[in-house]
This record gives C-alpha cells, sequence and structure tokens, in this order.
C-alpha cells in the first residue's frame, strides 16, 4: 500500500471492451490519464459513460482488454452511499473514518461543498442538489487519487458547480486524475475529451 | 480491524434505528404469548411443546430482518462504495453476520428468558433452551444475511426466503428439539456441528451472491 501511495496515480485501458446484458458496450476502448489529468467523458445517453466509470473502479468485469491503475479510487455516481437516517457530518465520517482521512480533511470537504450549514440535518432532509454536494464531498474527504464522477454537476447550481470545479482544479493541481462523465462541458481546461458514439466507441 | 469493526457497529445502529432489532424479537414473544392459547393450561403439554414452539419461532423470526439487510445498501451505493475500497465480498458479508448476531441473535436470547416464562417451561430446561439456541442463532444470522443477498432486488423475497429457509434450518431444528430431550449431549454436539458449518459456509455464499448481484 505505501508503495502505491509513494507512486504518481495512473490509470490506463487498453483495447477494452465490456458487456453489459446482451450487448457490448465500449469495445476497443484505450485511455491513458497521467497525474494531473482532468478527462471529460461525453456521449449520447446509453453509451456507457457510467459504464465506463464502473468499469474502472473495478465494479464491472472486462470482457476483453486490460485496465491497470495506480492509486485510491473515489466514485460520486448517482447512488449517495450515505446513510439517510444520521446526520450529513455523521454519513460522511463512517467513510471518512474507512478512508483513513482526518477530522480536518472532513471538514475541509464540507467547507468546499459548503455543507457547513447543513452538518446536523439528517441526510433524507437533503435536497437533489444538497444530496448531490454531500456525495462529492465524500470523494473530496476521501484524499483519493483518481476521482471518478458521474453527472457531478446535475442538479447543482451555479454556485456549487463552481465550486465542483475549484475541487477538481485543486485535486489535479496536487497530482490527482479526474475523470468527468458530464453532458456539459466542465469550465475548465481537460487534458482529454473522450467522446463515446452510440456504440461505445471512443470518436 | 478498526474498519471492521465500523462497518458491524454501522449494521446494529441500522438494526437499532429500522425496526430490524424489535421485530424478531416482538414476533418471538407474541408466539410464546399465543401458544398456550392454543393448548390450554395444560402445564405438562406446555413443559413439553413450548420449547420446541420457541425454536420454530426462533427459526422463523431469522426471515424478518431480511429484506432491510443488504438490498438497501445495494440500491443506495454503499456495497460498491465497499467494494471500491477493496473489500472482498466475503468480508462485507462477515461484518454483516457479525451484526447480525449483535442486533438480533442476542436480543433473541435475552427474550427467550422471558418467553420461557410465558410459556412457563421448566427452569431446568431453560438452561438447554439457552444453550442450543446460543449454539444456533450464528447459524441463523449467517443465514438471514445470506439469504437476503441471494433474494435481494427479486419481487417476492420474502417469500423465496422461506423457501430457501426452510430446508437449511431442518437440521438444526432436528438437532435442537433434540437437546430438549432427556438426555441433550449427543444432540448437543451435533447441533454445535450443524451451525458450525453452516455460520462458516455462509459468508462465502453471501459473498458469491453480492457479487452476481452487481452489475
Amino acid at each position: 500500500m505505501s508503495s502505491r501511495q509513494a507512486s504518481l496515480p495512473s490509470l490506463s485501458l487498453d483495447n477494452v471492451a465490456v458487456m453489459r446484458g446482451n450487448r457490448i458496450l465500449l469495445r476497443g476502448l484505450s485511455v491513458a490519464a497521467r497525474a494531473g489529468d482532468v478527462i471529460w467523458i461525453r456521449g449520447a445517453n446509453g453509451c456507457g459513460k457510467s459504464s465506463l466509470l464502473r468499469l474502472v473502479a473495478g465494479l464491472l468485469t472486462v470482457m476483453s482488454g486490460t485496465i491497470h491503475s495506480e492509486g485510491r479510487m473515489a466514485l460520486a455516481d448517482e447512488n449517495m452511499a450515505l446513510d439517510a437516517n444520521v446526520t450529513v457530518e455523521a454519513a460522511l465520517r463512517f467513510w471518512a473514518d474507512l478512508d483513513g482521512a482526518s477530522a480536518d480533511a472532513r471538514h475541509a470537504a464540507l467547507t468546499d461543498m459548503d455543507l457547513q450549514n447543513l452538518v446536523h440535518i439528517p441526510v433524507r432532509f437533503l435536497s437533489t442538489g444538497q444530496r448531490k454536494r454531500a456525495s462529492i464531498a465524500r470523494v473530496l474527504a476521501s484524499n483519493a487519487d483518481i476521482w471518478l464522477m458521474d453527472e457531478p454537476y446535475n442538479g447543482l447550481d451555479s454556485a456549487s458547480c463552481a465550486r465542483l470545479d475549484q475541487a477538481i482544479i485543486a485535486r489535479v493541481a496536487s497530482g490527482g486524475i479526474v475523470l468527468v462523465a458530464a453532458h456539459q462541458p466542465p469550465s475548465i481546461n481537460v487534458a482529454h475529451s473522450l467522446i463515446l458514439d452510440s456504440q461505445g466507441v471512443a470518436i | 480491524m478498526k474498519a471492521f469493526i465500523a462497518l458491524v457497529a454501522r449494521e446494529v445502529r441500522l438494526a437499532w434505528t429500522g425496526g430490524g432489532l424489535w421485530l424478531p424479537v416482538v414476533f418471538y414473544l407474541a408466539v410464546a404469548t399465543l401458544f398456550p392459547f392454543v393448548t390450554g393450561p395444560d402445564k405438562a403439554l406446555l413443559a413439553r411443546t413450548g420449547g420446541g414452539i420457541l425454536w420454530v419461532a426462533a427459526l422463523l423470526a431469522t426471515l424478518l430482518p431480511i429484506e432491510r439487510l443488504i438490498l438497501p445498501d445495494r440500491q443506495s451505493g454503499v456495497l460498491d462504495q465497499l467494494a471500491l475500497r477493496g473489500w472482498s465480498d466475503e468480508l462485507v458479508a462477515t461484518a454483516k453476520i457479525a451484526g447480525q448476531i449483535v442486533a438480533f441473535a442476542l436480543p433473541l436470547l435475552l427474550a427467550t428468558i422471558f418467553g420461557s416464562a410465558l410459556i412457563g417451561l421448566p427452569e431446568a430446561q431453560l438452561g438447554t433452551l439457552l444453550l442450543g439456541l446460543a449454539l444456533a442463532l450464528p447459524a441463523l444470522s449467517g443465514l438471514s444475511v445470506m439469504i437476503a443477498a441471494l433474494t435481494a432486488g427479486l419481487s417476492g423475497a420474502s417469500a423465496l426466503g422461506g423457501l430457501l429457509l426452510v430446508p437449511i434450518t431442518i437440521p438444526l431444528l432436528i438437532f435442537g428439539a433434540g437437546t430438549l430431550a432427556e438426555d441433550p449431549g449427543n444432540a448437543m454436539q451435533l447441533l454445535a456441528a450443524t451451525s458450525l458449518a453452516i455460520t462458516a459456509l455462509s459468508p462465502f455464499a453471501a459473498g458469491a451472491a453480492l457479487r452476481a448481484g452487481r452489475t
């Protein structure tokens, strides 16, 4: 583990194909990302953006090709993964403790996502945008090297979008990798823009 | 290890807040309350059959928490997040089983003291009943997590859970009821062996089911 953390994070997909149901999604996909890269994944609905992120996260198995990654990952997808009946702070602390994140990192993540006033509110009372911000704060607090974000801008107001952009910029500036699957372009410099067509082929 | 304890503590907390703690206990005590109305105030008959009824009630109480054990965590993405952090599905299942032992098995053992008083079991039998249930409850905790993992997301999960539970728990019930006989020695050993086998296998079965259910 220590040797992995010492080396710079990297991510490479080589000629990857994945099967979903009876359909082949993502065929012959190759991606390489180095520390400091932001990769914007875009494409039509159902082209395999979310599947690509789940594949990188190791939650789906590849049908062919290889995936190699260095560094800890954090995923923010449509599922918030925060317990509904506890406060925002307690729900985030559960994951932060599993990740070995410090209290400072947790508070910084709450501040970055402007959640300080909501920490004592149970997660089930959060609005859509607040839920999204809480799940992004979970990623921020994890201090992971590689962030996988599925439609992170959905439901966020413009101020929160700017906050997210700031967080992404800060993460890549300190040597992380961020994969963003989104329809609208992030208002930050992206290293690669990976466009998937309806067959899940990169164009 | 700290992370494992955190996950077990979360299971116990969810059981406490989600009704998973009280539902089996209330069900169990309800059976103990209602059974004497069926047999009438025949003390000898109650003493002979009461222990067996508590065994059946404990087995069926296993089914009550299954809907909240796996499905909510799958839907909310908690299982994905754990897998992403390198937790094996077997370890997640083991943590959930440990949580069930604390949040389901221990309360049920305590309830047995009240249940046996409601039925009017002879005091000599209470010790045997508690020991037998203490041996079987880890297996029942394992089975509840395994069945929950197998049926998560299926329609009619509860009914299917019942079908899965009955054949696997028959050996436990046979040996468990056997311990209530005059000489419980052999039955107790067989009960312990059966329970150990089921408890040891359940994290692997549940883990495989968790993996298969990940889409």
